[in-house]
């Protein structure tokens, strides 16, 4: 079979690879054929009908997602008997929908609302059964909304392909199906991870965070409150999108203001967490390593991963970082420390955590977390939450000045920006970690090996001859694909860094919608966000977690040193076998994203 | 506990094992979730969650996967069934014979709904497509057996009947 063939879009000719398909070919020629069930991350389900083509010699339309292109193949993309259907397709979509738009949480930044201007639906000619189903508002995280629900199925392909979970699949049949976990059980029950991706795939508002931001609005007007929050790394790297900007702005310092203006009295950082995190996790990784201690160390950060882990492969419990994740430390801080500094009774604390994240709702929640039997962080508001916030509070976000966090919790090393990305902790880390061993500065701090976005990178560092194996993983699919490697040999590795998303915390569930100009999960959106923090780090002239000196003050002042048994009560936790127990269908699958490179 | 709720020890379970065990010697045990579901009805009458969750185990399928081909066939029962089920045929020669009054005489005289069971176990309700007797229409099938030109009155002389078949109560 020849390599390429010649085909004819719109009567005018173009060279395709032989194998792809009609829409790829299209997208290469630059006609956007409209979808919605297809997600180029994801297997093609051609459920939705919405991307037809017509081909010459063919009776009826062809989904174009599924059919491949074929030499003299003539397509065509815009004909009037097309463009009619296609309208009728969308249009029988929304006869089921509720019409409940100018109220619904993706109300501007819904795919099916796009969908159906760009079809040109100005009028209903039908009128369809709608679905009637309750919220299932039972996990801490994300809250499943089956009314809104199309059946294009990107989220259940989501959560068995690309994360490995399959928390949820399609029950029953024909109008009754609706997608929900194992025997209708609520979500909170279920092997869900909360990672929240199914809210960023789904193209209309079937799933969405569970929203605090009600509560966060109510506590900051109680005066005998002291309202405390705390900003992820990955949240200034995104913000920007909520905000109509291109991504990759950094928004730092208009963050921490915008967050005094809405009424926070004191702001944080939980990048300075994240420093911390490091001193701990990197001297537990040395007492280990020269310890004989359980190696290989796995990363603790990511509250996706670890209700994973504790679901799927709870033999590996030991080798979890006992560290909390930065959030967790901050929390506990911001109770014991900081309370303690401002002479204020910790139930009078209210502390609000601002994560690119779903699953640190549900970590917020853990009971082990509490600091004096109560919750270390009372509130976890996504990137998206923020945004709206901000917004409601009419407070223009791109052009107020900007401030800096809040002393003593408020300066980081570039080391702990680069948290918010896949590798960054593992880079971090190995910062500190070399130079805490070998007594010496690591010169070439920027470490290339680990940085990048194939789905499972390895490397190999060298302490003074000795040789220590790293890998890093992100998305849960290669999370698993990890855990498989290691049981084939279980001493290649040293220290592993998994997150639970794909990207990191950048590409986070409770990241803002990728929006018009980009899909889901998409690497160059993606890579936009990471830069801010690669040069949040490289920009800053402090690098290395253990040089910044606030946290070198809390060690001083607080802590003592790593380890301690302050560190430990504050800083470390412990985890659990969870039920019910997670299934990895063994059924072969194509790696989530990327491959795996030496 | 729950009297219908299966034991984990008991000879249906190791039955149930022991015909996962032979499936896996097969290749992609995996498709065979359909035959290991049919044999779980045919055990305990009905598919029940405990038990779906081991097969998920056993067989290393997602459970949300199990519930998806659980549901989408009306075979399957998600619920214990009663001693006897019922189906009244609602194919086209029973329904102009009248199926439906005897549908409506039963709902009515058992007070239960399609698909329900009747709180002391004995009776649940089920409605068929063509049953293949029409010659004898209207009939209904109660555990396979078929029983033809009823009436609102004979059909209720057989849930006398059955109900006699079964004093002293269902085990």
């Amino acid at each position: 079979m020849a390599d390429k063939v010649k085909i004819f879009i719109n009567d005018a000719p173009y060279e395709a690879e032989n194998g792809l398909t009609v829409m790829q070919a299209a997208d290469m020629a630059g006609f956007h054929i409209p979808r919605l069930c297809y997600h180029e991350k994801l297997s093609i389900e051609g459920a939705c009908r919405v991307c037809i083509v017509q081909i010459e010699g063919l009776q009826n339309f062809v989904a174009s997602c599924t059919y491949p292109v074929s030499e003299g193949m003539k397509i065509y993309t815009n004909t009037k008997e097309l463009r009619d259907a296609r309208r009728d397709i969308v249009e029988l979509i929304l006869d089921n929908h509720p019409d409940d738009c100018n109220i619904c949480e993706r109300n501007g930044n819904c795919e099916l609302q796009r969908l159906a201007f760009s079809m040109g639906i100005k009028e209903r000619l039908f009128e369809g059964e709608k679905k009637s189903y309750e919220n299932d508002t039972s996990s801490f995280s994300v809250v499943r909304v089956p009314d809104k629900c199309i059946l294009c199925g990107r989220c259940v392909r989501l959560c068995s392909e690309i994360q490995k979970v399959n928390a949820i699949g399609y029950s029953h049949r024909g109008f009754q199906t609706v997608v929900m976990p194992a025997y209708n059980m609520p979500f909170g029950e279920s092997v869900c991870t909360n990672c929240g991706q199914c809210i960023n795939v789904c193209p209309t508002a079937a799933f969405v965070e569970k929203n605090y931001t009600k509560l966060v609005f109510e506590k900051l007007n109680d005066p005998a409150v002291t309202t405390v929050v705390q900003v992820a790394p990955a949240v200034r790297a995104a913000i920007g999108e909520c905000f109509d900007e291109p991504p990759g702005k950094d928004l730092t310092h208009e963050i921490a203001a915008a967050l005094r203006k809405i009424g926070f009295n004191y702001v944080f950082d939980t990048q300075l967490s994240a420093d911390l995190t490091i001193m701990e996790e990197a001297s537990e990784f040395l007492e280990r390593f020269k310890g004989g201690g359980k190696l290989p160390l796995i990363t603790s950060c990511s509250s996706g991963w670890i209700k994973y882990l504790e679901q799927f492969y709870p033999e590996y419990i030991e080798n979890i970082s006992t560290c909390k994740s930065p959030m967790s430390m901050m929390g506990a801080l911001i109770k014991t420390y900081f309370a303690d500094k401002i002479k204020t009774d910790p139930k009078k604390i209210f502390s609000v955590a601002v994560m690119p994240c779903t699953a640190k709702k549900f970590e917020a929640g853990r009971p082990e977390l509490k600091t004096a039997g109560k919750p270390s962080v009372d509130a976890v508001i996504t990137t998206r939450e923020l945004g709206w916030m901000i917004k409601s509070a009419g407070i223009n976000l791109l052009s107020i000045k900007g401030e800096n966090f809040d002393a003593p919790l408020g300066r980081s090393s570039g080391a702990a920006a680069i948290f918010g990305v896949t590798g960054g902790v593992m880079e971090a880390a190995v910062r500190t970690a070399y130079e805490l061993y070998t007594g010496e500065t690591l010169v070439s701090i920027e470490l290339e090996p680990v940085r990048g976005f194939e789905g499972i990178r390895e490397a190999e560092l060298d302490l003074h001859g000795e040789k220590i194996r790293v890998a890093i993983a992100h998305g849960l699919g290669n999370a698993h694909s990890i855990m498989q490697l290691l049981a084939e040999a279980p001493d290649q590795y040293q220290f592993i860094e998994i997150m639970g998303c794909p990207g990191g915390c950048i590409g986070g569930g409770g990241q803002p919608y990728s929006g018009s100009n980009y899909s889901p999960l998409d690497e160059t959106l993606l890579k936009k966000r990471a830069e801010v923090l690669y040069n949040i780090d490289r920009y800053n002239t402090i690098r290395r977690s253990h040089e910044n000196p606030d946290i070198q003050k809390l060690y001083k002042e607080y802590l003592g040193r790593p380890l301690s048994k302050l560190s430990h009560q504050l800083l470390h936790t412990k985890y659990h076998m969870r039920k019910p127990k997670g299934i990895i269908s063994t059924k072969k699958q194509e790696r989530a994203t990327g491959g795996r490179h030496g | 506990m729950d009297k219908t709720m299966p034991q984990k020890k008991d000879h249906k379970f190791i039955e149930l094992k022991n015909y996962m065990g032979a499936l896996k010697k097969k290749a992609n045990p995996q498709s065979r979730l359909i035959a290991v579901l049919h044999k779980t009805q045919e055990l305990y009458g009905y598919l029940d969650r405990e038990i779906m969750e081991h097969i998920s185990e056993f067989m290393n399928i997602p459970s949300a996967h199990i519930w998806g081909v659980a549901t989408f066939y009306h075979y399957f029962n998600l619920k214990p069934q009663g001693k006897y089920v019922i189906s009244v045929c609602m194919g086209t020669a029973c329904f102009v014979k009248g199926a439906e009054l005897i549908l409506n005489k039963l709902k009515k005289e058992l007070k239960i709904d399609l698909g329900e069971t009747t709180p002391d176990n004995l009776f649940t309700l089920k409605e068929a497509r063509c049953l293949g007797a029409c010659g004898l229409a209207p009939v209904v099938m109660v555990n396979g057996e078929i029983f033809g030109e009823l009436d609102q009155k004979s059909i209720m002389g057989l849930i006398k009947t059955l109900n006699k078949n079964t004093e002293g109560g269902v085990s």
